[in-house]
């Protein structure tokens, strides 16, 4: 690859503001700079540039080798990042569910509305779900709870039924509760 | 006048000695009681037997009565068997219905406990009821509770003003009737059950 070339791309990162190991010939973007680098390589004629790792939405962050001599080997990230393999996964950071008096707003209608409490004493076993102690008909206004809406006792027919529909046992399946902790993999949704 | 002496002198041996012997094996005989009564209350016991260990003492470490922020930690003896010497001996006394249990094997695999595990849970919900939750008030108290830490609902539920206390009337509610299945899973089918025998509203 021609000197001014690679001087072009590298300024180019830097302005993407990526992380750059150049000792290792190594280039680490994430996904949305890997998009502009590729526009950037169609645009330069002749560009050898590869980009090294699938574009993946899951991906973290993909690896592109900008190295001269290409088949050295490369680094590539996982979903550990660049953890080594043999190694134990770092721990991960603790985090208490949140408790949000009033529940959490929809962020679309049709959404199942996020837990506002802590789940952590709930279980949810063939022999019996606990979050209904609160939050079936019988108990909810005792227990001034929400009742588990109308859809929650209804056949994927439409017919209504006494008991919680077995397609809705599984809160767990739809409503989740909630803490701070940052999203592992980028959510654009 | 010899004779009278020494019947005097073997009376007195008599009595001195007996009540000795009483004493010493008496205090042999109370402190082997004791200790065995203070064995037989420890979680190590409890869970000598497999029927617990497999099932409820494994259940009891999932909850806050196991591990909690403070690190306080509630072991078998300090809910199931009350803390009064009266009271104490009673439930022992019961509990040879336990023994019989054990060595019919009513409970001896996981499918049986599972099978007999609504009839225990009501039998101990009743036990609790009767005695105004006894056992959790050794630990916890109304008086202590600071309301103000306690989230909203719960602060709302256990203010004395809605148990009807400060009228010097007796509350209609004790800890176990909202409080089931804190320590251990709950049976299938344990809301209609309770309800039944007049254990939930
Ligand atoms: C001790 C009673 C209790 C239990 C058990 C319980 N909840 Fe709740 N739940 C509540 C209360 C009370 C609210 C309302 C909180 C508020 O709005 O402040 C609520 C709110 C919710 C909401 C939000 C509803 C909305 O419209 O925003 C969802 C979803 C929910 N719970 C799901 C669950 C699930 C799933 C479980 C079991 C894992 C569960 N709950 C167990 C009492 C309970
Ligand atoms: C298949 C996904 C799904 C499952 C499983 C599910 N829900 Fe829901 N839930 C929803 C959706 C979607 C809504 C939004 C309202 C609606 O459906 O009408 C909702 C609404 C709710 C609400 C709020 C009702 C209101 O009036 O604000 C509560 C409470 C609730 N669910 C509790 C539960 C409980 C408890 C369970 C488990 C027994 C459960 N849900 C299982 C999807 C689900």
């Amino acid at each position: 690859m021609k000197k001014p070339l690679l001087i072009t791309i590298v300024g180019a990162l830097m302005l993407l503001q990526a992380p750059l190991v150049i000792g290792e010939e190594t280039v680490t973007i994430s996904v949305k700079d890997l998009k502009a680098l590729k526009s950037l390589c169609a645009s330069i004629d002749g560009a050898k540039t590869t980009a090294a790792a699938p574009i993946s939405s899951s991906a973290p962050a993909a690896v592109v080798s900008a190295s001269p001599d290409i088949g050295k080997a490369v680094k590539v990230a996982s979903l550990r990042g660049f953890h080594e393999l043999d190694k134990d996964a770092k721990p991960v950071e603790k985090k208490k569910q949140f408790k949000i008096s009033g529940g959490i707003e929809k962020n679309w209608t049709l959404q199942p509305p996020s837990i506002p409490h802590s789940i952590e004493k709930d279980r949810i076993t063939l022999k019996g779900n606990t979050c209904m102690k609160c939050h079936s008909k019988a108990n909810h206004e005792k227990e001034k709870a929400p009742q588990a809406a109308e859809s929650h006792y209804k056949t994927r027919d439409g017919k209504k039924l006494e008991k919680l529909s077995p397609r809705r046992y599984f809160c767990v399946q739809c409503h989740t509760p909630q803490a701070d902790a940052k999203p592992l993999v980028e959510n654009i949704f | 006048m010899t004779q009278i002496k020494d019947r005097k002198r073997m009376a007195g041996f008599f009595i001195k000695g007996s009540l000795l012997t009483g004493i010493i094996v008496g205090i042999i005989l109370w402190g082997g009681f004791n200790w065995t009564m203070a064995l037989t209350n420890t979680e190590q016991f409890c869970i000598s037997c497999h029927e617990m260990e497999d099932n409820v003492y494994k259940e009891l470490q999932e909850t806050v009565h196991w591990s909690n922020r403070t690190g306080v930690r509630a072991t078998c003896p300090d809910c199931h068997v009350p803390k009064e010497w009266v009271h104490k001996i009673i439930r022992k006394i019961k509990a040879s219905n336990e023994v019989y249990h054990k060595i019919m094997g009513t409970i001896d695999t996981p499918e049986k406990f599972e099978n007999y595990r609504l009839t225990m849970a009501i039998s101990e919900w009743k036990r609790m009821k009767a005695t105004d939750s006894r056992e959790c008030r050794n630990c916890h108290n109304f008086a202590s509770m600071n309301l103000e830490k306690q989230e909203p609902r719960s602060a709302e539920r256990h203010d004395p003003h809605v148990w009807e206390v400060v009228d010097g009337k007796t509350p209609s509610k004790t800890c176990i009737d909202c409080h089931k299945g804190i320590a251990h899973h709950l049976p299938k089918g344990w809301e209609e059950a309770a309800k039944k025998a007049g254990l939930q509203d």
